[in-house]
């Protein structure tokens, strides 16, 4: 029997090839492999996930204007990725750890960050945005895949230590080419650690489409790894959040890495470096925009009568206000003085660097009561 | 205990049996470091000790090894990786350079990378292409990491579980042709009153000129030391233990008595680490130099087939030469073009 290959290069039916609950026009569809991991979501929860999308877009937003205007060096914006992003980060449990790639704004948001933690590192200012321990999420990445492979050891470790935690982590379809990637598959299958890949296919690793990545679904290499995978609607919050469920509740229950792939779509650029003008058509991002995955949970309270009004402004107050306090601590973010370059390169002394910081110290001294 | 005679390779294992039992967040990945105990057996009986959870053996990629110990990193362990030979280190060059090197400095000092990569390292046994490599020079330039080169038993025991016990990342290269040569080891000798990591050793005083070198190397340095003393030349030999940092301090008073000065390494030799020693003791000592320093290296080539190593290594003649011309004594290109 030769392997079904499945057209992925056709993104206008990509979408249609996935598990979901939520129908773009915001029907509820049954879905027996997914439902049971959500049918507690009410429609209070569904709100919440709302409100955390607006938040999401919000902050996005000003990521790019602070960028624009000259605060940020880069951003990286995920919009289009929210329901992928708010719905497996909110299925996690506070003990489990995350390791992300660079787009992963909406995870580190569900994390606990704080409005300065978005910027800290876009900005320069450090090379960490926010404190791994406090939001059990790993530095940004952005060497193409490498966190996957910090994921499967984390997990090991869980492993040995017998603990009820999961090691999750994020990266994208460009990265399923990566080596790193693909031997994170291996060891953690080969271990059977308490693992979760979550790959947002976004369709576009800067200028290529994911057709060059790969001429398979991406969901479906893993159970040539020994993993099982799920392809799901990465525009409908509720079907990533209850892929997200399967996929923890398997690696806790002992039964090794899980695999998730969310097709999903970046709607602005790779960065605020980048220009997708030259790279893809209007129509095809028309086409996303229409499968937006927040007008589609609206779509889908509003059908249920529960999207009022009162929550609508609320939410967009809230957004406002996390927006301003990321502004605020952006533009008042203080430099760290200039000896502050060779902090922290080693945790015990090396006798080699601190005689180029003394160095360096003199000749910034030689310079003092100068005008 | 007094100390027992063991070699090299045996010193390592001890060195890790003891820094397993010391501390059990101490676990070993590599490719074959089970059952087998390693390609060359340095691992071998720890698998029976600690068991599975801690001697781990891998899919055979390197990179994965690596990143796999960052995460184990993260997670409050000290990973020790056995890289199966030199030539092999090169797939896993992102995860040490970019991942292993940088996590400390990113996250300024909240993740702590205190893996050991242990690199079984250089040429001289005859062995295969990609066998036999010199890559030290890649991780000296590599700011974040250490760089530990051993070159006899007792040096091998006890760097070995110094590196272990830092919370830097150490990369600590074991010198393939010295695996079998022997020496006094103390095992019982407490940690806490060693030397520590990163000193220089004179391993031989002399007034003449001063022979800087390290790993395997440190043995012919040693012999060519001998031989110039039948010509009533007396040489200073260093082993210099660590590449990063570089111990400056026991080098330059060498240099300052010497005023003569010849390093030497396997490693080829542009922008190799000889270059680097020979920048910083002309920065800081060269009033006391009596004549320009020296390179004695392998050439600019790919490490060249087995039946040819012996005239890419550096061997007792080569350094003797260079001591001549250190020495402003005949040697080989007396009367050449500088």
């Amino acid at each position: 029997m030769s392997p079904q290959v499945t057209p992925i290069a056709d993104t206008a039916q990509d979408l249609e090839l996935t598990e979901r609950i939520i129908a773009p026009d915001g029907q509820r569809l049954a879905n027996s492999r997914l439902d049971p991991f959500v049918d507690d979501v009410d429609a209070e929860q569904l709100r919440a996930l709302h409100r955390d999308m607006v938040i999401l877009r919000r902050i996005d937003a000003e990521g790019v204007a602070l960028q624009r205007q000259g605060q940020l060096g880069l951003w990286a914006p995920c919009q289009g990725q929210e329901a992928t992003q708010i719905g497996t980060a909110r299925a996690l449990a506070t003990r489990d750890y995350v390791f992300p790639s660079y787009r992963e704004t909406g995870v580190i948001y569900a994390r606990g960050a704080k409005p300065g933690d978005y910027v800290r590192m876009w900005r320069g200012e450090e090379g960490a945005g926010h404190d791994p321990e406090a939001l059990r999420v790993a530095p940004l990445q952005i060497i193409i895949g490498a966190q996957t492979l910090h994921a499967v050891g984390y997990g090991l470790g869980i492993l040995h230590d017998e603990a009820d935690e999961v090691a999750v982590t994020y990266f994208g379809d460009g990265a399923t080419s990566q080596g790193d990637v693909n031997e994170a598959m291996i060891f953690a299958a080969s271990y059977g650690a308490p693992v979760v890949f979550v790959c947002q296919n976004n369709h576009w690793a800067i200028s290529e489409p994911v057709s060059v990545q790969s001429q398979y679904p991406i969901a479906g290499r893993a159970p040539g790894f020994g993993i099982p995978s799920v392809r799901v609607d990465g525009n409908d919050v509720l079907a990533c959040m209850a892929a997200m469920r399967w996929a923890l509740a398997h690696a806790r229950a002992g039964k090794g890495p899980a695999y998730i792939e969310a097709v999903t779509y970046r709607m602005g650029p790779h960065t605020t470096a980048d220009d997708p003008t030259r790279y893809r058509p209007q129509t095809e991002l028309d086409e996303w925009r229409r499968r937006d995955p927040i007008s589609r949970l609206e779509a889908h309270l509003r059908e249920l009568g529960e999207l009022g009004d009162d929550h609508v402004a609320a939410t967009q107050e809230a957004a406002d206000d996390i927006a301003r306090e990321m502004r605020a601590e952006c533009i008042g973010m203080v430099t760290r003085p200039p000896l502050a370059v060779f902090d922290g390169v080693y945790a015990e002394p090396h006798s080699g660097l601190d005689r180029q910081r003394d160095e360096y110290a003199a000749h910034l001294a030689s310079f003092e009561g100068e005008a | 205990m007094a100390a027992a005679e063991m070699t090299l390779g045996k010193a390592l294992g001890a060195g890790l049996r003891q820094a397993m039992r010391d501390d059990d967040r101490v676990v070993l990945l590599g490719e074959d470091i089970g059952k087998l105990g390693g390609v060359f057996r340095i691992t071998d009986g720890l698998l029976d000790e600690f068991g599975a959870k801690r001697v781990i053996d891998t899919p055979l990629a390197e990179s994965g090894i690596v990143g796999t110990a960052v995460g184990l990193a993260f997670r409050g362990y000290r990973p020790v990786v056995e890289i199966q030979f030199d030539g092999f280190v090169y797939p896993a060059f992102d995860q040490i350079v970019a991942q292993v090197a940088k996590l400390h400095y990113r996250t300024q000092g909240r993740v702590r990378m205190p893996i050991t990569i242990r690199i079984p390292w250089a040429g001289g046994i005859g062995a295969a292409e990609h066998h036999s490599e010199s890559p030290e020079a890649y991780f000296v330039h590599t700011a974040g990491l250490r760089v530990i080169a051993v070159s006899n038993p007792e040096d091998a025991y006890r760097s070995l579980r110094q590196a272990i016990a830092s919370d830097d990342p150490v990369i600590f290269f074991e010198p393939k042709r010295l695996y079998h040569h022997k020496g006094q080891v103390d095992l019982d000798a407490p940690l806490a009153d060693a030397a520590p990591m990163g000193l220089a050793r004179v391993v031989r005083t002399g007034a003449d000129a001063t022979l800087i070198t390290y790993g395997a190397m440190v043995t012919t340095a040693l012999q060519a030391a001998e031989a110039a003393e039948d010509e009533g030349i007396s040489l200073e030999v260093i082993d210099l233990r660590s590449l990063s940092p570089v111990d400056y301090g026991t080098v330059a008073a060498s240099v300052r008595k010497t005023g003569r000065v010849v390093v030497a390494h396997e490693a080829s030799r542009e922008a190799g680490v000889a270059a680097e020693v020979i920048a910083s003791i002309t920065e800081r000592c060269f009033e006391y130099l009596e004549s320009a320093p020296l390179r004695v290296t392998g050439h600019d080539v790919p490490y060249p087939p087995a039946k040819l190593e012996k005239y890419h290594l550096p061997d007792l003649d080569r350094l003797l030469d260079a001591v001549d011309r250190v020495l402003d004594r005949p040697h080989s290109l007396t009367g050449a073009d500088a």
